[in-house]
């Protein structure tokens, strides 16, 4: 391939920040291969896995009491989580984004502290928070309310992980905007309530969806922080990660790739909205800055 | 309907954005606010509009204090620099949003929404591109648009920031003579903040002149530009020069000789002369007068205008000549100024504080001689 290279490649016209074809071939080579072997390989390899006893060995896989109840408590959770962090996400990039206030840098601290904890520490704390050597433990189990190895715990842990998705991705977005389309409305008449239905929501409503969708696929996909506080009992608070978990330590492959092929699926069907909301979304926006 | 602005302040962290400012507007005038770049002229509009709450003072609407009113109470027309329209919306559902949003027995029934929009949007002379979205439509268009779009609600008072502060010097010019036909038409109390002196004389009624967060002078634009009542005010209008002078027993002096300008009653002592480049009369040798080196020289249409250094400090003043002017040969110019102001040298220190000086104890006006 060397020889290809005209001999005045020297004196050919290229551009100072454009590295050779060699090298250009090369870096491609290196990055294609690296996505090959780390990313395509083991997704492929999960629907291989998956279908390698047959289609019908894979639907019956799927149709087990068992993983038909982490399915439904997994689309449960993420039911009641994305909502909770929509509210809570649009709120606080509302806040931190249109107004001035004293701990505000405090804050966006605040809002970024579940990425940077360590998913089983979000868990643990849930534990020390509700679990019956806590404070609050007693009193719970008084009244009957059960939180920890239950539903509610996995919510929470949940909520807790994936609450900074929207507001990442919103706050940028609305402080690039400004307040001048709020004022506008007020100024018109509109309440508050008027003004953030007809035009504030209208505004982000792009990238408000990106959120929603990343945070639907992290809130699906959580292993560490729901496995400490779930209690991992069959049909009840397994969600499809753990249930992935429990299967293949079981040896039972078929089952275990079957429900992780479906989580697989997930995530493509996220990175392929995802793109289109990207190409949407750029779209939109460039269109929106007409100053 | 008439506006006062009575004693109103802002403080922004400890910041006087505005200070013990009063203005009274009347029913149907054309105002502009003018003033440089944090004279406070925005949020001194601001205010009134009720985007923000003074720190202290009042404001009347025919009469009333509407201080503590919020702004959907006080049914202005807000036209905001960057135009804020809804990008999401067509052009005629900007025009008839502030009608829409109308509720209880202010609502107003749709086709009475879509009748009146579509009558602002032939007002505004944008027929036909009711179904455009903003950012299909040009920099003037927008405008427009926005100014349908406050028309719409029948304010009480209509406030434009900067109206044509985005757009290229042409259409700015076309909008300009446009907006003013507007009014006339539309008889609305306006008030708009610019930077741009010509807008300002050109457009309105009457110019108000700020300067760091006071009111340095209002005035119509034949008052403003002819009889400047502070140093501030002399420099920022139009073009101006100006020389360290002296006052002695009625004369002024220059240096060391009498430059032939009564002094007025501006008391002895240093002060300062501000005289337009155009206000001069050429002389051919003098007694008493002022001479300079020429420096450098500019064509500036029909004119030029010359840079002289004037006597032994490295002070320049500039004047224009006729463009066929054979004096640029000989290196040395004598002129006198035809119009000019002084000021003593006190107010003139600090010219653009707006202290109490340039209000109360104002330099008296030395008026022109020719």
């Amino acid at each position: 391939m060397v020889l290809d290279i005209p001999a005045d490649r020297n004196v050919a016209p290229r551009s100072a920040v454009t590295e050779s074809p060699l090298t250009r071939m090369v870096l491609i080579a290196l990055a294609l291969g690296f996505l090959l072997l780390f990313l395509v390989l083991p997704l492929l390899a999960v629907f291989v896995q998956a279908f390698a006893k047959g289609v019908d060995a894979y639907f019956a896989a799927l149709a087990l009491p068992d993983s038909l109840a982490a399915i439904k408590l997994t689309l449960l959770v993420a039911a009641i989580a994305v909502p909770c962090n929509l509210v809570f996400g649009v709120a606080a990039a509302w806040a931190i984004a249109k107004f001035e206030f004293k701990g505000k840098a405090f804050l966006i601290t605040l809002v970024d502290l579940p990425f940077s904890v360590s998913p089983v520490i979000s868990g643990l704390v849930y534990v020390l928070l509700f679990g019956s050597g806590s404070l609050l433990g007693p009193w719970l189990t008084s009244h009957g309310i059960q939180i920890l190895f239950a539903v509610p715990g996995i919510v929470l842990a949940t909520i807790f992980v994936t609450f900074p998705f929207i507001a990442r991705e919103l706050i940028p977005l609305m402080q690039d905007q400004g307040t001048a389309d709020e004022e506008a409305a007020l100024s018109l008449g509109a309440t508050g309530w008027q003004t953030f239905w007809r035009v504030t929501l209208p505004n982000i409503r792009w990238g408000l969806l990106y959120g929603v969708l990343l945070c639907n696929a992290r809130a699906m996909g959580e292993f560490g922080a729901v496995s400490v506080v779930s209690g991992h009992i069959r049909g009840l608070t397994n969600t499809m990660p753990l249930h992935v978990e429990i299967l293949y330590n079981e040896y039972n492959f078929t089952g275990a790739f079957a429900v992780a092929s479906l989580l697989a699926l997930l995530a493509l069907v996220t990175l392929i909205m995802k793109t289109l909301l990207e190409l949407r979304y750029s779209r939109a926006g460039s269109l929106s800055t007409p100053h | 309907m008439d506006l006062s602005i009575r004693k109103v302040c802002k403080r922004f962290d400890g910041f006087n954005a505005l200070d013990d400012v009063s203005l009274d507007i009347g029913s149907g005038e054309l105002i502009a606010l003018l003033g440089p770049s944090g004279s406070g002229k925005t949020t001194l509009l601001r205010l009134i509009a009720g985007l923000d709450l003074p720190s202290g003072g009042q404001i009347f609407f025919a009469g009333e204090d509407a201080s503590r009113r919020s702004v959907q109470e006080r049914n202005i027309g807000f036209v905001f620099q960057s135009y804020a329209l809804f990008r999401h919306m067509t052009v005629l559902e900007n025009v008839g949003f502030g009608l829409s949003v109308r509720r209880g027995p202010a609502r107003v029934p749709a086709a009475e929404i879509r009748r009146r929009s579509l009558e602002l949007l032939d007002l505004v002379q944008l027929s036909g591109l009711e179904k455009r979205y903003p950012h299909q439509l040009s920099g003037g268009q927008r405008q427009r648009v926005a100014l349908a779009r406050a028309l719409a609600i029948e304010p009480s008072v209509l406030l434009l920031d900067e109206p044509f502060g985005a757009l290229d010097a042409k259409v700015r010019r076309e909008l300009r003579s446009w907006l003013r036909d507007l009014h006339d038409r539309t008889g609305h109390t306006t008030v708009f903040v610019t930077h741009d002196q010509e807008e300002a004389l050109e457009l309105a009624d009457r110019v108000v002149v700020m300067s760091q967060g006071r009111i340095e002078q209002v005035g119509t634009p034949d008052e403003i530009y002819d009889r400047p009542v502070s140093p501030f005010v002399f420099s920022f209008i139009g073009e101006s020069s100006s020389l360290p002078v002296r006052v002695e027993d009625g004369q002024v002096w220059f240096e060391d000789r009498p430059i032939g300008i009564p002094a007025g009653e501006v008391a002895n002592g240093a002060a300062t002369l501000y005289f337009r480049p155009h206000d001069v009369e050429l002389l051919h040798g003098c007694g008493g007068c002022l001479a300079g080196t020429v420096v450098s020289s500019r064509r500036v249409a029909g004119a030029r205008r010359i840079d002289l250094s004037m006597g032994a400090g490295d002070v320049i003043a500039e004047i224009e000549v006729p463009a066929d002017h054979p004096s640029l040969a000989k290196g040395r110019i004598a002129f006198r100024p035809t119009r000019w102001r002084i000021f003593p040298a006190r107010a003139d220190a600090a010219p653009t504080t707006g202290s109490a000086s340039s209000g109360a104890a104002l330099p008296r006006l030395a008026l022109t001689g020719s």
